[in-house]
């Protein structure tokens, strides 16, 4: 029983990881129904900025965490800008495969510029453990979970609480009315990049400070199992890739600890098929029909 | 295209390599009219695969240096038979198709007279049948894997064999440091780290210990919480996880998250300056069995920790040792046969009480080298003491 609460709580911190890169994806799909693939990448180079703001600066944890957000907004913005917005008018498979060339781009550029070679993400937080009864729980796991909680009820503020939010939810419902509103639907889609990229930097910080361990191409299946998160929430939907991506973290680590490592990768895209097949708008979607 | 047309094809395609076999026939020919004068210009090729890049990075790099110190010595002497020695280095990344693909162009693009390498044990598995096949000697001066010599037999290495070291840390775990309950976590996509839990787990229970728990990870993996938890509820009183530097980094950084405070027992992969840097004070305490040690204070090795240190500006590790010896061997076999690659095969396994850094080398019936083993434990500033050495 005590091992099982254990693994809940490492599941817990897994699954927040996954949560807060899910929460980037299902944004983007929401407004452009576009599978933005340069995701993952774009957290691999939040955690890049955590490292370099830590390492280089010698900055302390909430300093290189905001660092690396507003380093990953740039980033998330450019890529948009240059990328994406060409060809908001193109099929959509069109910029699903610019997505995924931004991402091979970032990979490959990842290699030359940053080298291949594993860093050691530097302690920002003195481990310290936390006894509750016979469960061991270290500040770091309670870091993690304390901050994409709070990132979460940030981002739900913002989106339901604020103007830039309402216009967010009114482009995500309709575009061309949005306009025709007055919004300013190219400034709504850049700042949710931005939201979105800042999301995945914190996710990317967080693992660098929870593993200790980056490279670049730390973002290729952290990003795929936050894309099956968020499809497991039902894509589109921002309480759904947190309820994806801690459902993700969970299955994770139970599948490791109980059953095998081996099956670790394949439980993820298990999941993936399986929602597919059986609820294709995900756990907490409401099946629609696709207007044609 | 019509049927006349792909028979015409046919007979211009039959016509020019006629022609094509001739002029080779030629340039051969002329080569050896030539005489002694163009043979001796001519340097001995010589191909290098590791890991330059990616998990084992620090491995192939070492191996490198040292194999390049080794040659350019020999070079500044006059060569081998007054012929240089050119090394040609290639990139595997630690991934077995890449090492194969390498060995393939040395083999058929650069020719090379034999090959130095892979580094790791995968990549060797990979990569020596194609050697061996193609009857080109390949030395892998640190793949410690079983059976990697059985491939073939133009197939050698350098170092001692996994089996040997699993034993040798069993026996270490059991009979010095009086540890009786021990758990094993290793990685499942890997031979290396697979063959060596398998030969610790035998070799420490028939000494009389048990294996309280046996857990695995897979390639890529970077979170180990999940069956170090397990670990921590089967309260071992060591953990034994014959991994690389880096998995070993990690894995002893989240055991001590999750309070867990026993040391960790490790392969000669524990052994690269990464180990500290990314494990931290986690990895301090930890043992693990390996070929070499910069401490060593054998002429020879002291020697070449001078020599190495001089032009590189950091103590060698075993990696670079067993490479230094790796390329003393193959100098030593084409100083003997000559660059003929059968007589050159002749040599290698034939090579008996040879004064190496990493201690008398005599090869035995299945190419692989008798030798001692040293046990290591990871010190507080990232280096190492040695805590005793073990005979075959």
């Amino acid at each position: 029983m005590v091992e099982f609460l254990q693994q809940i709580i490492n599941g817990l911190s897994l699954g927040s990881i996954y949560a807060l890169i899910a929460l980037g994806y299902t944004m983007v799909y929401g407004i452009l129904k576009l599978i933005n693939f340069a995701h993952g990448d774009v957290y691999m180079v939040g955690a890049f900025a955590g490292y370099y703001a830590a390492a280089v600066f010698h900055w302390s944890f909430v300093p290189a965490l905001l660092f690396a957000m507003a380093g990953a907004a740039v980033l998330g913005v450019a890529i948009e800008r240059i990328a994406y917005r060409p060809l908001r008018n193109a099929t959509r498979i069109a910029t699903l495969i610019t997505a995924i060339g931004v991402s091979l781009l970032l990979e490959n550029l990842g290699i030359v510029v940053l080298h291949p070679e594993p860093r050691a993400f530097p302690d920002l937080v003195q481990l310290r453990m936390v006894r509750l009864g016979a469960l061991y729980i270290n500040n770091r796991q309670l870091v993690i979970v304390l901050v994409a909680t709070i990132l979460m009820i940030a981002l739900q503020w913002v989106v339901n609480r604020t103007r830039i939010g309402q216009a967010m939810r009114a482009v995500a419902e309709d575009q061309d009315t949005a306009r025709l509103m007055g919004i300013n639907v190219d400034r709504v889609i850049s700042f949710t990049f931005a939201l979105g990229s800042a999301l995945a930097a914190a996710a990317g910080v967080l693992v660098g400070l929870y593993y200790g361990r980056i490279d670049p191409l730390m973002g290729i299946m952290p990003g795929l199992k936050a894309f099956v998160a968020a499809v497991l929430g039902g894509i589109g939907l921002i309480p759904g890739a947190m309820v994806g991506g801690l459902v993700m973290g969970v299955a994770e680590v139970m599948v490791v600890a109980f059953l095998s490592s081996t099956w670790k990768d394949a439980v993820a895209f298990a999941i993936l098929i399986v929602i597919l097949l059986v609820r294709p708008s995900g756990l907490l979607g409401r099946a629609v029909r696709e207007k044609v | 295209m019509n049927a006349e047309g792909s028979g015409k094809r046919k007979w211009q395609d039959r016509l020019r390599a006629a022609f094509l076999s001739l002029s080779v026939l030629a340039a051969g020919a002329g080569t050896v009219r030539a005489g002694g004068v163009a043979w001796a210009a001519e340097p001995i090729k010589l191909g290098l695969v590791g890991p330059l890049s990616g998990d084992a990075a620090t491995f192939g790099n070492s191996v490198v240096n040292a194999v390049k110190l080794y040659f350019d010595e020999v070079n500044a002497k006059g060569g081998i038979h007054g012929q240089k020695v050119e090394i040609i280095a290639l990139d595997d990344r630690g991934d077995p198709a890449e090492a194969a693909n390498a060995v393939q162009r040395l083999i058929t693009r650069d020719k090379v007279t034999a090959i130095i390498g892979a580094v790791t044990s995968g990549p060797m598995k990979a990569a020596a049948p194609i050697a061996n096949r193609a009857g080109v000697p390949i030395l892998s001066p640190t793949a410690t894997a079983a059976g990697i010599t059985d491939i073939g037999p133009y197939v050698f290495r350098a170092c001692f064999v996994d089996d040997f070291q699993g034993e040798v840390m069993a026996s270490f775990a059991r009979h010095n440091l009086k540890f009786s309950r021990v758990a094993v976590l290793y990685k499942v996509t890997d031979a290396y780290s697979a063959g060596l839990a398998a030969s610790f787990q035998n070799a420490f229970k028939q000494a009389g210990g048990t294996v309280v728990l046996v857990q695995t990870f897979g390639q890529n993996d970077q979170d180990f919480t999940a069956q170090l938890t397990r670990i921590k509820q089967a309260n071992p009183e060591a953990i034994y996880t014959p991994v690389y530097y880096t998995d070993a980094g990690l894995i002893a950084k989240q055991a001590r998250q999750l309070g867990i405070n026993v040391p960790l027992l490790g392969p000669d992969g524990f052994d690269s300056p990464k180990l500290i840097e990314i494990g931290g004070q986690a990895v301090v305490g930890s043992y693990f069995t390996n070929h070499y040690s910069s401490k060593d204070n054998d002429p020879v090795a002291v020697d070449f920790d001078k020599k190495y240190t001089a032009r590189y500006g950091a103590h060698p590790d075993a990696l670079a040792a067993l490479a230094w010896d790796g390329a003393a061997m193959m100098a030593y076999g084409l100083e003997k046969a000559g660059t003929d690659r059968k007589a050159l095969r002749d040599a290698l396994a034939s090579i008996k009480s040879f004064h190496g850094v990493t201690g008398t080398i005599t090869m035995d019936a299945h190419r692989n080298p008798i030798k001692n083993a040293l046990i290591l434990q990871v010190t507080a500033d990232g280096g190492h003491r040695i805590v005793t050495r073990v005979q075959p």
